[in-house]
């Protein structure tokens, strides 16, 4: 949890003092390791690990001056006046010689942030590699003044399956995510303070800089947009909520019923549930999908449509009409999920502890209030964080609509941007971020709009949950 | 008096009868239900007639001819190679990192720990989908020539692997800490502990592990369809991304019941693989969810 500011800002004095008291103090060796890296290092017998910072020194002032440090200016260059990311438009320029129209590529505006993001992050890893390599320099300065000699470079090499194994394990997945997750991240978040759409596509155009405009359009400004999102998030939310909720009691009362002692075959009957599982979802979606596709014929339409219609007479206007699709997709939904919420509710009714049942029989309690008062509370009680993280895993539940549904019916009048009635917030920026529909700067809003709800439902729950504070201890 | 209890225990059996009756029909009911599905799909991918839709649940004509087709005359057997081999390669790949992550944050002190934790909690609340403009513009520089191949979709499987450390790291804290103890009182470094005492004894988990990150791959749509999308050689496709494109309008009436034969092929091993690590499965996800 975060430190408060006075011990904060007395930890950087601390810090600095070392580093700037640690320069004047230090010797030749130490002084000259704040200019070039691994100086101390090699001047005191630790070649190979001086070497090593010598390295990331160079390689990092070429990265500047060849690649970063142009991209970084052209970062900076709109970035605060709200100007264009990048100065050069792709234009036409006549050929005397020749005498035609030669195409001359100008900036990639979405290179630019995406390059300024990594070259920010590779200036931040830098500053925390000096900093520690001038630290280890001015240690190593006291160490052989206390007639100590330094460490050798295979007990380094040593360390890292031991004392320092930790780093050897983080750096590769450290690495992965850094590079297809962090970097990426950080270029869209900042995507959704450009008007990058497909007006301004790359590399043709250059986009610029709008500060908080998306955002003023999608909460108000644009009344078109702001209803498409408001309705959208509307749909987002109930879908959640009834997702979430009939998959959770639908599975706990179905593990219930299996876990009935008068209950023969309990194997074969999970088998059978757990079967929709192990499906992979887009088959089982997918088909599920064409059994109830809504034609322009009944012999145009899937099997169950056409069933409906034979037994009871009714049309089935699965992806035409709005309610009754939204039923649906809940519907398939408890068929997809609420197996899984058996698999987990039945291991967890497992544990509650048989005298509270048995009390509560010599109370004279039925089953429909020993559900209520013993089972229920329990399982709330345990699985509270758990309804949460379904309830986060709903509002970004791509495959259920979009395999389902695709988001159809669409209705131009109430919703623009390519967005439909049944879609969700995470379906429509999957539209947003592709096809005849794309629009990212959307897209981005969108996505941290998502960003947002999910953790203030996470914050409401963690900061009630002392397993997460006292993690710790808790083990 | 003894007639009484007679009585009493006779109307208790009697409803126990009937509650094991009505649990009965209501239980067989539901499986019906749950598995109605699963047997269309199963009977149309041996239906002769053509076309997209049929009136009758059952086929009139029985053949094999959709699996015949399906092998020899479509890209599904290059598709279904494609993502055996992505799914093989991730799997390793994501097993490997989530072990190593949730080990370390499990077991290790270290200071920039918690500051990490927190970090890649609030990386997790972003929509996942979100980054993948980006994405393909990194794995465009990355790989400029086949930035739309398998290697692509390998690295968008497994690159964020750490993020999802949170289960196994759940299973690595109840392991009793004192192993860890006494192996190094014996002499034994920090890797050595990892590999030969907790590992072997997280035969659970790692299994978990490898079943999800195997099973992935197999699921995925969003991010294939995003990766491959607009590319011109259709064997490229993984199974989903080239089945979905069988049921799109202008395919459907020609691929339906193909797609249902691919879809038994691709469905029958992920689910007997799953069936028969079942267990692990369960206790994966119980022991996710009750540590929320």
């Amino acid at each position: 949890m975060p430190m408060d500011l006075g011990s904060f800002f007395k930890r950087l004095g601390r810090k600095c003092g070392d580093f700037f008291g640690g320069f004047a103090r230090g010797d030749l060796a130490t002084k000259g390791s704040y200019l070039v890296m691994g100086f101390g290092h090699i001047r005191r017998g630790q070649a190979a690990r001086g070497l090593m910072y010598l390295l990331v020194e160079i390689a990092f002032i070429a990265y500047l001056a060849l690649f970063g440090g142009q991209y970084l200016g052209k970062f900076f260059y709109g970035f605060f006046t709200g100007g264009s990311v990048g100065t050069v438009e792709t234009h036409d320029f006549w050929n005397d010689a020749t005498g035609v129209y030669e195409k001359i590529p100008g900036d990639n505006s979405f290179k630019i942030i995406l390059y300024g993001v990594l070259t920010i992050c590779i200036i931040v890893f830098f500053a925390i590699i000096y900093l520690s390599s001038v630290r280890e320099s001015r240690e190593l300065e006291r160490t052989v003044l206390a007639g100590k000699k330094p460490q050798g470079f295979r007990q380094d090499l040593r360390d890292l399956g031991d004392k320092k194994f930790h780093l050897t394990m983080l750096a590769l997945p450290m690495l992965g995510l850094f590079l297809f997750t962090v970097v990426p991240l950080l270029t869209m978040i900042l995507i959704a303070f450009t008007n990058y759409d497909a007006s301004t596509e790359v590399p043709q155009h250059l986009f610029r800089w709008v500060g908080f405009a998306n955002f003023g359009d999608i909460l108000g400004g644009n009344a078109a947009m702001s209803g498409t999102f408001l309705r959208v998030l509307g749909w987002t939310l109930v879908w959640a909520f009834f997702a979430t909720f009939t998959n959770y009691f639908g599975g706990m009362i179905l593990a219930l019923l299996i876990n009935q002692k008068v209950v023969k075959h309990k194997k074969l009957f999970r088998t059978i549930f757990v079967a929709t599982i192990a499906v992979p979802q887009f088959v089982s979606l997918l088909i599920m999908s064409k059994m109830l596709t809504y034609g322009d014929s009944l012999e145009m339409s899937g099997i169950i449509v056409q069933m409906v219609s034979r037994i009871f007479g009714a049309e089935l206007k699965f992806g035409v009409g709005i309610t009754v699709t939204r039923v649906c997709i809940i519907l398939v939904n408890m068929w997809i999920g609420v197996p899984y919420s058996m698999l987990i509710c039945s291991g967890i009714l497992m544990n509650i502890p048989a005298e509270l049942y048995e009390s509560s029989r010599i109370d004279g309690a039925g089953p429909v209030a020993t559900f209520f008062y013993i089972t229920l509370p329990y399982m709330l009680f345990v699985t509270g964080p758990y309804l949460i993280t379904q309830f986060i895993g709903n509002i970004n539940n791509f495959n259920v609509i979009y395999l389902l549904s695709g988001g159809a019916p669409g209705d131009l009048l109430r919703y623009t941007d390519g967005a439909k009635s049944t879609d969700l917030l995470i379906t429509w920026l999957y539209k947003l971020s592709l096809g005849v529909d794309r629009n990212y700067k959307l897209a981005s809003v969108i996505g941290i709009l998502v960003f947002l709800i999910s953790a203030t439902m996470s914050l409401l729950v963690y900061n009630k949950s002392s397993a997460v504070q006292k993690e710790d201890e808790f083990q | 008096m003894a007639k009484d209890t007679v009585t009493i225990r006779g109307g208790m059996k009697a409803r126990r009868t009937a509650n094991a009756v009505t649990t009965h029909t209501v239980l067989t009911l539901l499986g019906l239900i749950w598995l109605i599905p699963l047997l269309y799909l199963v009977v149309q991918s041996f239906r002769g007639e053509p076309g997209a839709w049929s009136s009758t649940f059952f086929p009139k004509v029985w053949t094999l001819d959709n699996y015949r087709r399906l092998f020899f005359e479509t890209q599904f057997p290059r598709w279904y190679l494609n993502t055996l081999f992505v799914a093989v390669i991730s799997c390793i790949i994501t097993t490997l990192f989530v072990l190593a992550v949730s080990y370390v944050f499990s077991r290790v002190r270290f200071r920039a720990r918690r500051p990490m934790m927190n970090i890649m909690l609030v990386l997790g609340m972003f929509p996942g989908f979100m980054s993948m403009t980006a994405v393909y513009f990194l794995l465009k520089i990355l790989l400029p020539n086949s930035f739309q191949s398998l290697a692509s979709l390998i690295i968008v499987y497994s690159a964020g692997a750490a993020l999802s450390y949170y289960v196994a790291k759940g299973f690595f804290d109840t392991v009793p800490k004192g192993l860890d103890e006494a192996a190094r009182i014996d002499g034994a470094t920090a890797s050595e502990v990892f590999w030969h005492i907790i590992l072997p004894l997280s035969k659970s988990i790692v299994i978990y592990t490898i079943l999800i990150s195997f099973i992935a791959p197999w699921c995925d749509y969003i991010f294939v369809s995003f990766i491959m999308s607009g590319v011109s050689d259709t064997g490229l496709y993984t199974v989903s991304l080239g089945m979905y494109k069988w049921l799109e309008r202008e395919q459907i009436q020609q691929y339906f019941t193909t797609f249902c034969a691919a879809a038994v092929v691709v469905a029958v091993p992920i689910t007997a693989l799953f069936m028969w690590l079942q267990r692990y499965y369960v206790e994966g996800i119980t022991g996710g969810a009750v540590k929320g």
